[in-house]
Parts: C-alpha cells; sequence; structure tokens
C-alpha cells in the first residue's frame, strides 16, 4: 500500500490553472523524479503536498488520512519533510540551531518547562541536540554546528537544509532541486548523499531535478510535468525515449 | 608609541581575567568605601555631598566641580575597584572554581547576594539613588519584554505601555480596594499584615490581566506578517488610555493614588530576576527559538514542524505578562498612576532602550534599559536638552551599529560565571 496517494489534485491562482489533475502513489522506500520545463508547475506540487497550498480540488491521503486543508506545521510532523528550492534558512541562526528546531513537534517539556527551565527540559533539549550532532555528522558537516549559516558557503548551506529537513523524522523527502548552483564535484556529493539518506533511513524521496543526468541516475520512476499535467510517466529509460518528453524540453523537430 | 599601546594591551589583557564574582567583589569594596568613607571625601574635594549619579548631575548643575567630581568617581569607585579586582585575580578566580563546582543555582544565587548587597548600599546613600534604581530595574523588566516581541519575534509592537497601564491599574485596584482605607473602595478589607505576601498576587493579577489585553490584538494581527500588528498595538495603547480615563471607579485621569508602599528594592530586584532568568530561559529553549525562526522565514519554519501562529501568540503575551508584572510595580514605587504616564513618550522610551541596547538579545535589553534611564536622570539637569542628547546617542548609534550596541548574543548564566584563568594555572 502507498504511504502517500496523490488523486486528481488541480490548484489554480486566480484563473490560471497551475496544477491539472496532478495523480502519484509513492510506495516506502521508492525514489521519484519530477522533471519539466521551468514554470511547469513542479514547486507548485511540492507546496500543494506540503500544505503551503490547499488544492483548489482533489485529494491528497497519507497514511489513509485525508492531509489536504491540513496546516503545513501539521503536514510536516505528519510525515512529509522538504527542501527549498531557493535555501529557506534562518539566516541569523546556527547549523545546530537549525536542526535542533526541526524537532519542534516532538517537544514535551511545554512552556512551563520553557520558561523555568525544568530538568525535564534539559533532558529532552540534551536528546534533541545528541540527535542533532547525528544528523550532523551524517551530512558530513558536524564542525560547522556552531557556525550561524549566513556564513557558509553554499553547498554546506544545502547540507544544513538537507540535515533540517530530516530532523522532522519524515517518511517521505521531497527535495526541490537539490543540485541547483553546484558544481560536478559537490554534484557527485550530494547524490552520494541522497542515495547514503535513503539506503539508511529507508526515506521515499520525490525529487524535483533540471539535471537530467541526476534524476537518471538516482530514480526508479520519474514523471514529467509541462504546463501543470504529467505528460509522461515510467523508467528513466522509457522516459529518456519518450517523444513527447523531447519535445517538451527540447521544442519540436520541426521547430528546430 | 608603542610602548604606550603595549601597555594599555596588557592592561587589558589583565583586566580581561577578572571574572565576574572579582567585578562584583570589587564593586562591593567600593560602595561600602563610599558607605563609610564617602561624605568626608566629597567634603574634602569641596563637593556639597556625595555625588548622586556618579557626578553626573553635579557636572552638569556647577560645571566648576568637574574636575573635583571626576576625581571623586576615580578616587570612590575607579581606584577600589581597579586595584581589588586586579590584585585579587587569582584569588577570586580560585573561589569561582570552587563556586562553579556547586549546582549552578547556587553559584548564581551567590552572585546574584553580592550584587543585591551592591546596589542596597549604593541605594542607601539617598532616597533618590532607591528611586532610580527602582525605575531602572523596571525599564530592564519591560525593555527585555519588549525586545520578546520586536528583536526576538521581529514584528513591532506599540501596546507596552498599553499593557504596563492594565498592569498597573490591576495591581493597584486590588492593593488599594484590599489594603487601604480608600473612599472610593471602602475600607480596610484584609488585615495590612497579609499585604506584603498577597503583593505578588496583585502583580501576577496584573501580569494576566495585561496578557488577556494582548489577545486582543494576537489573535487579529497574527494571521499574516507585516505592519499590521504596529498599526494595531498603537490602536490598543489608544483604546487603554481613553478607558482608563473614562473609568470613574480609578478616578479617571485624576489617577489613582494611595497604593502601600510594598514595592522595596529587595521586591522590585527579586522580581526583575525572575522576569530576566524566564524570559532568557525561554529565548534559549527550542521553543523560544522558534521565534527566531519565525522572524527569518516563517514558510520555512511551518514547513519544519513549528507552529508558527501558537509561537507568536504565546510570545506575545508572555512579553505582555512581564510588562504588566513590571507597570505594577511601577505603580507602587511611586504609589500614584494616572492614564497619561503610558502615553507615546513612554512607549518612544522603551523603544529607544530596546533599539539602543540591542535586538535579540538579553546583555543588549540590560545594558539598553540601564544606560538610557541612568543618562536619562543624570541629564535631567539639561531640562529640554536632554530630549536632544538622548536622540542624537540613538542615531549615532543607528549609523554604526544599526542593530543596537550588543545584538544577537546569548546570555549563557554558566559561562559568564566561569573562572577566566585555571585555577592553579599562572596565565
Amino acid at each position: 500500500m502507498p504511504i502517500l496517494r496523490v488523486q486528481n489534485m488541480s490548484h489554480d491562482f486566480g484563473g490560471l490553472r497551475a496544477v491539472q489533475d496532478y495523480a502519484v502513489e509513492i510506495e516506502m522506500g521508492q525514489i521519484r523524479g519530477l522533471i519539466g520545463p521551468n514554470g511547469a508547475g513542479k514547486t507548485t506540487i511540492f507546496n500543494l503536498l506540503t500544505g503551503i497550498y490547499t488544492p483548489t480540488e482533489g485529494e491528497i491521503v497519507l497514511d489513509g488520512k485525508r492531509i489536504n486543508g491540513l496546516p503545513a506545521h501539521r503536514i510536516a510532523s505528519m510525515g512529509i519533510s522538504r527542501t527549498f528550492q531557493n535555501l529557506l534558512l534562518w539566516r541569523h541562526m546556527t547549523v545546530l540551531e537549525h536542526v535542533k528546531m526541526a524537532h519542534y513537534s516532538r517537544i514535551r517539556y511545554g512552556l512551563f518547562g520553557a520558561f523555568f527551565g525544568t530538568t525535564k527540559r534539559h533532558k529532552e533539549e540534551a536528546e534533541i541536540e545528541g540527535k542533532a550532532y547525528a544528523l550532523l555528522e551524517m551530512m558530513g558537516i558536524r564542525h560547522l554546528s556552531d557556525q550561524v549559516v549566513l556564513n557558509l558557503p553554499y553547498g554546506a548551506q544545502r547540507r544544513v537544509e538537507m540535515a533540517r529537513a530530516l530532523a522532522t523524522e519524515p517518511r517521505i523527502l521531497l527535495l526541490d532541486e537539490p543540485t541547483a548552483g553546484m558544481n560536478p564535484e559537490e554534484l557527485g556529493q550530494i547524490m552520494e548523499i541522497i542515495r547514503r539518506v535513503h539506503d539508511q533511513l529507508g526515506l521515499a524521496v520525490l525529487l524535483i531535478e533540471h539535471r537530467l543526468k541526476v534524476v537518471m541516475e538516482l530514480c526508479e520512476r520519474i514523471q514529467t510535468l509541462n504546463f501543470g499535467e504529467v505528460i509522461a510517466e515510467g523508467t528513466p529509460e522509457e522516459i529518456q525515449n519518450d517523444p513527447k518528453v523531447i519535445d517538451a524540453y527540447l521544442g519540436k523537430e520541426s521547430l528546430i | 608609541m608603542p610602548v604606550k599601546v603595549r601597555t594599555s594591551r596588557n592592561l587589558r589583557a589583565s583586566y580581561s581575567r577578572v571574572p565576574l564574582l572579582g567585578w562584583f567583589c570589587g564593586a562591593l569594596i567600593a560602595v561600602t568605601l563610599e558607605r563609610f568613607a564617602g561624605t568626608p571625601i566629597a567634603l574634602a574635594l569641596g563637593l556639597p555631598k556625595i555625588p548622586v549619579l556618579f557626578g553626573l548631575d553635579i557636572m552638569l548643575k556647577k560645571p566648576v566641580l568637574i574636575p573635583n567630581a571626576i576625581l571623586y568617581v576615580a578616587l570612590v569607585y575607579g581606584l577600589p575597584m581597579g586595584v581589588t579586582t586586579r590584585s585579587s585575580i587569582s584569588l577570586t578566580n580560585r573561589l569561582a572554581g570552587r563556586l562553579i563546582r556547586f549546582p549552578i543555582a547556587i553559584t548564581v544565587a551567590v552572585h546574584l547576594a553580592l550584587l543585591y548587597t551592591t546596589l542596597h548600599l549604593w541605594a542607601g546613600i539617598s532616597d533618590y539613588r532607591a528611586l532610580v534604581l527602582k525605575l531602572t530595574l523596571i525599564a530592564v523588566m519591560l525593555t527585555l519584554s519588549l525586545n520578546v516581541i520586536n528583536g526576538y519575534m521581529g514584528e513591532f509592537s506599540c501596546s507596552h505601555p498599553g499593557f504596563m497601564a492594565l498592569g498597573a491599574y490591576c495591581a493597584s485596584v486590588f492593593t488599594v480596594g484590599l489594603f487601604v482605607d480608600d473612599q472610593f473602595f471602602g475600607a480596610v478589607f484584609l488585615p495590612p499584615a497579609l499585604g506584603p505576601f498577597l503583593f505578588p498576587v496583585a502583580l501576577i493579577l496584573g501580569g494576566f490581566l495585561a496578557s488577556f489585553g494582548a489577545l486582543f490584538v494576537a489573535i487579529p494581527s497574527f494571521r499574516t506578517r507585516g505592519d499590521y500588528l504596529a498599526i494595531i498595538s498603537l490602536a490598543f495603547l489608544f483604546i487603554v488610555k481613553s478607558l482608563i480615563e473614562n473609568l470613574e471607579f480609578v478616578r479617571g485621569p485624576r489617577g489613582l493614588s494611595g497604593q502601600p508602599d510594598w514595592a522595596d528594592l529587595p521586591t522590585v530586584f527579586l522580581w526583575t530576576v525572575l522576569c530576566v532568568w524566564s524570559i532568557n530561559n525561554f529565548v534559549r529553549s527550542t521553543l523560544g527559538k522558534a521565534l527566531n525562526a519565525v522572524r527569518d522565514n516563517e514558510m520555512a519554519a511551518s514547513a519544519m514542524t513549528v507552529d508558527t501562529r501558537r509561537t507568536k501568540i504565546v510570545a506575545f503575551l508572555f512579553a505582555a505578562f512581564w510588562a504588566g508584572v513590571a507597570g505594577g510595580l511601577f505603580a507602587h514605587v511611586l504609589r500614584y498612576v494616572n492614564p497619561s504616564t503610558f502615553s507615546i513618550q513612554n512607549l518612544a522610551e522603551v523603544l529607544a532602550m530596546v533599539y539602543f541596547g540591542g535586538l535579540n538579545s538579553v546583555y543588549g535589553s540590560i545594558v539598553g534599559a540601564v544606560s538610557i534611564s541612568l543618562l536619562g536622570e543624570a541629564l535631567r539637569p539639561l531640562e529640554i536638552f536632554k530630549w536632544i542628547i538622548i536622540p542624537l546617542l540613538l542615531i549615532l548609534v543607528m549609523i554604526f551599529r544599526p542593530t543596537g550596541l550588543i545584538a544577537f548574543k546569548d546570555l549563557d548564566v554558566a559561562s559568564l560565571l566561569r573562572p577566566k584563568q585555571n585555577p592553579d594555572g599562572e596565565v
């Protein structure tokens, strides 16, 4: 049974239909790709799945529970986490604070503990800190834990975002162009990290990506989007040879 | 020249090894000296009496006495502190090293006791000093609580004097109504002996009323971000003010007086410590850090499971609570409140303290509140020019340090109290 099932999801911005009848079924431990030209609606789909927008039509079902209309933080704590295309980090906070913050929904000490510094709070904070350090270790940025993110190089910021996303203990991880702006060396590293995260934590991953090399290497199944509609779905080989995909990416042959 | 530079660097290096305990002990020795030998020293230096606020007031009133006042400050504060802190470095470091091994609560209590004794001796010289000190401590509470909203949360709230007014009036009605023979509230209801025990209840009730009022600002304005909070909170300030002006049972614009004299220095000090402690606890916890996440990027915060709306409302009510408590103390320090106290000018002062001291920082709020309120008192002889000098200072700070003097700095109590050198080491 799929953990996430989306049916007939559509979304309008005013009069513009950004997403039309999108459907997907994500199985546990699957890596899926979502490709398409700029403006095809890929990021909108992520925003719909994570509750930043509420779909105009359709249904999003996580573990048999309908989640459309729930606020973003509820959906995030139910197990869908994400990274952002343009790195939405908290500029004044340190790397460690970023990863600790993503444990927010698991904090049990409550306001009383926060105001009066109870032993329960110190215990929980220490626990969270331990988990956060483990994630930073996994991302290879433990030595940067006290740095304010603003001072970090781009590649490290990407890793912070990934560590933060994993700290919410998701079952589905949505990665929005994780390799954007990276050089070939960093690209290899980030692919290695995605694979490691997937293997060690057994997550399902949904990946938006522009570089076909990355998608073809990582993903089991790929959906291609154009003008808000899925125009092709299949394994990397099927997608690579699909004339509609070639059209969407390269334009019609006759026009070249 | 190089020799001079080196000595000044050496001097700074040697003083940087003085632990906080050393500074507190030095200050205690200085104020003890002033207590017992202050008057003879002042008279010997040709000053009429002990300068009240570090000689600033005397300097401004009688410029002829400027050298005498400076000499007094150097002799009574500078010299004893300089000598004792420097000469006792190894002793105080050893003591601090031993203290830090106790549970943190005991270490903090010892430091606070030293600090309080110092303040008590300093304030014991004159009633004016005691009043200035109490108002300064109240300003610290107000500034810090406003910093939670304007600094940590990054919104702009203007309603702090309104919360203060709610707290002040609620606490006053409670104490005047129950413990004072008053023509409006009738005869004494409870024996006055109970008063000091029920005073905290009055303050807490005031804080809760302020929080309740804050709810009416928070619910409509935290649906979205932006300037709404500034506008709604400003409106709230005016509503509270005109509400009190029109309530006959608190005597409207004539003000409410006759509050019992319970806000003495230890009480105010204790509440200030409680306020700083709980706010510092809050902003350093992950629940409190969520405020920073909401400020820096709300969308990312909610995608990382942070309940942004709840975070904002809780912090706002919490800040309002402390503003209410500060208001209650304020009413009982002055033993008189009227609605015009809680005006735009009051708001401007608190805002100045927040932005002068530094956003997102407990240190900053303490520094800002203490420096602006002491400066305000010291410059009082200049009358109208005071309102030129302080804003000018604020402008300079905004130019050279746009986020304030000490911004974005965590107050970590344990590392603050730690000895500054190895107890047995040479360096």
